[in-house]
């Protein structure tokens, strides 16, 4: 395990020296390196102090994302359009799931923004330990800020389908109520839910290759334990519970709460959802941390 | 001077071989550990080795420390955990300031980003500031000679564009301490001069670095201090020309002196025999390194056996690529008589500031000139070497040039100059 402490800086350098005072620095940087603990904790300051390169991370990805494509941004829009669009027609029309009250096609796009802000976030975050073997094998940072800009990433494209989805409820007149104000928690449970299993992913990616195959088998099963084609008030009390116990659950029911003003969610399930998603972090971080040191000489 | 970098007992410890699960997938692994519960071997010793072993070192405020070993080492692990890139095993270090790498170039660079783009990007993954880029990006710019091509994405760029552009980056970054590990080695020749003359500022402005190459020269040149690595642990350590001394001596095997005890073994004829050659400096002493501002001394001991012929004393002096340097004879009179049997001692002394630098090894013959043809009676070819270097104080041919002068000699002359 390796740490910094950051002491407190002198007293401010007189005006006569050096614009870059190395004393200075030194005396703020001291770094020791030790061999891997077992219980490594979370260093919050060294994060803080790494914050640059999180945001470069970022706006890497961004920059990078739809380059060489012709339509660009708007695959944010196309994508989640298409699954609504098929939801429409085929849980919709035909095999008629419930809904609630609201329209068919605005519920369903809601959901499937929710949704596919987590699966974009998951897929994207557990790869992206072993997408930059260069770095990892090369310099150092701390590690978590890979999988944190890629749960950040899916932010933007998230927003940009919102517009439509905005354009959509307009078009149904379903205005949401003062619910809306909390709606970006359900995205917050969705990031935190999303990070917490691509933690644990990002690290067994670089022992097992077997992840990426893995997760998109889960992806296919994943909506219709998380209530994205139909209302979770739709199902037997009982089920919801069950259901519940996946966070994405509460995420997807709850936003359509929130932005549609759907069904209020049942408390007591909302917090076992939030339960589980916290749990899931704490573990995944917890096994993230304690496989950062060989990631290295694994990878 | 302050201790900056202070390492001890760093270890690390890899497995190999049996371990196989580390790279594949989750089914072998698990089948592997079924196998191993079923055969009733839970604790299967995987086979390991020490990568490093028990190193310790410091390095200070403003001091290059040179690192050197054969391949395999573990000169690379040691720069991984330093970089903190692995973690060691055992032991500890610490640091103080911030640590940049040089481990390798344009580390971070993505081909579809433009020039631009990528100075941020990759200097953001070196270490730097946002701010400390911006403040430096027109000299980065300057220094990489890309300016045309700036917004340009790098995957359309040539590999020596994009080499220039990662090191502009890499040589702007301005830590406290610098990790460097062979970059000297790629590039072309006027990369590899401007990244040594780069390292020498760096050095010379009170920074800290670690060095690590298989370039001995750029190692002598640069390095106060330097360590021998070899498998894992620290077997020499100290004044940079005795560690490359030392080192030269265990690899190539070749040092300053060889003897031979044994006068009928010894190479040469009825008439004269080797007893011993050695590489020796003003004082008489054998050295394996060199000043090149002091003179050498080529010292030939023979033994002449029986009375009769002529004979005169001779050696070559070779580059490090085998190109003959010279070949020197002594001349003086006192060779045209007949040599009386007993035992000599001869030395060419090589001026002071004739020799380029690099590793010189040496013929040594005792001839006899039949003109135009010389008759060799005692020869040992490559019996010596030494290791020439230069300090870059300014007073050498050198003067304040830090780059690369080619030839097999580099006199220091005499410059006239006249005003019309």
């Amino acid at each position: 395990m390796t740490e910094t402490k950051v002491k407190p800086p002198r007293a401010p350098a007189p005006e006569t020296s050096p614009p870059r005072s190395t004393e200075l620095d030194r005396a703020r940087y001291v770094t020791v390196i030790r061999p891997a603990t077992q219980m490594p904790r979370i260093d919050l300051r060294e994060l803080w102090r790494y914050r640059e390169l999180l945001g470069i991370f970022v706006w890497r990805d961004l920059k990078v994302r739809y380059k060489q494509t012709v339509i660009g941004g708007a695959w944010a829009i196309f994508q989640p359009a298409l699954t609504a669009l098929v939801y429409t027609l085929v849980f919709g029309r035909f095999a008629k799931f419930p809904s609630g009250r609201l329209p068919y096609p605005v519920f369903a796009f809601a959901g499937v923004l929710a949704w596919q802000y987590f699966s974009a976030s998951l897929n994207i975050a557990s790869a992206s330990i072993v997408g930059n073997v260069p770095l990892v094998t090369k310099v150092y940072f701390p590690r978590l800020l890979l999988p944190l800009a890629g749960v950040v990433v899916p932010l933007i494209d998230l927003c940009l389908a919102g517009f439509v989805l905005v354009a959509m409820m307009a078009w149904y007149s379903t205005w949401p109520g003062a619910a809306v104000l909390v709606a970006p928690f359900f995205i917050l449970l969705a990031l935190v839910a999303a990070l917490g299993a691509a933690l644990a992913l990002s690290a067994l990616n670089t022992r097992y290759r077997d992840v990426p195959y893995a997760i998109p088998a889960f992806m296919q099963v994943l909506p219709f334990l998380s209530a994205v084609p139909f209302a979770l008030d739709g199902v037997p009390l009982r089920w919801q519970w069950v259901l519940s116990i996946n966070p994405m659950t509460a995420v997807v029911s709850g936003w359509r709460w929130a932005v549609l003003g759907g069904p209020q969610p049942i408390l007591g399930q909302l917090g076992l959802s939030v339960g589980v998603a916290i749990l899931v972090f704490i573990g995944g971080l917890a096994y993230f941390r304690r496989s950062e040191p060989r990631f290295a000489d694994t990878i | 001077m302050t201790v900056v970098v202070a390492a001890e007992g760093l270890s690390k410890r890899y497995r190999i071989g049996q371990h196989k699960a580390a790279y594949g997938t989750l089914r072998d692994s698990v089948v592997h550990q079924v196998r191993r519960f079923r055969s009733g071997h839970l604790h299967e010793p995987a086979e390991e080795i020490w990568a490093i072993k028990d190193v310790s070192f410091e390095a200070r405020d403003g001091e290059v420390l040179g690192v050197i070993g054969p391949n395999g080492a573990g000169k690379s692990t040691l720069l991984k955990i330093l970089t903190r890139i692995t973690t060691p095993t055992a032991g500890r270090a610490e640091i103080r300031g911030r640590v940049g790498s040089l481990l390798e170039v344009g580390t971070g660079f993505h081909p579809e980003l433009t020039g631009r783009e990528n100075i941020y990007l990759n200097g953001s993954i070196l270490g730097m500031k946002r701010s400390e880029i911006s403040r430096n990006f027109d000299a980065i710019v300057d220094f990489s000679g890309v300016a045309k091509f700036i917004d340009t994405p790098v995957k359309r760029y040539s590999s020596g564009m994009f080499v220039r552009l990662a090191f502009s980056v890499a040589a702007h970054f301005e830590p406290e301490i610098m990790i460097v590990d062979e970059v000297l080695a790629v590039g072309d020749a006027d990369f590899q001069r401007r990244s040594m003359g780069r390292m020498e500022s760096i050095g010379d402005s009170g920074r800290t670095v670690i060095f690590v190459s298989h370039n001995l020269q750029g190692i002598l040149q640069l390095c106060d201090r330097a360590i021998l690595l070899e498998k894992g642990h620290v077997v020499r350590s100290g004044a940079t020309p005795d560690v490359v001394a030392y080192y030269e001596q265990q690899t190539i095997g070749m040092g300053p002196e060889v003897a031979w005890t044994d006068p009928a073994t010894a190479p040469g004829d009825e008439l004269v025999r080797l007893e011993s050659v050695r590489i020796v400096d003003e004082d008489g002493s054998s050295t394996s390194t060199a000043d090149v501002r002091r003179p050498l001394g080529i010292e030939i001991a023979f033994c002449v056996l029986a009375d009769g012929r002529p004979i005169v004393p001779k050696a070559r002096v070779l580059d490090q690529h085998g190109a003959i340097c010279f070949n020197v004879m002594d001349v003086s009179s006192r060779w045209h008589e007949p040599t009386p049997p007993g035992e000599y001692v001869a030395t060419a002394w090589i001026p002071p500031n004739l020799l380029n630098e690099g590793r010189i090894s040496v013929d040594v013959d005792v001839v006899t000139v039949a003109s135009p043809k010389l008759i060799p009676h005692a020869s040992a070819y490559q019996a010596v070497a030494c290791h020439v270097y230069d300090t870059g104080e300014g007073d050498s041919a050198r003067g304040l040039f830090s780059g690369q002068l080619r030839g097999a000699v580099r006199p220091l002359l005499d410059w006239t100059l006249e005003e019309r």
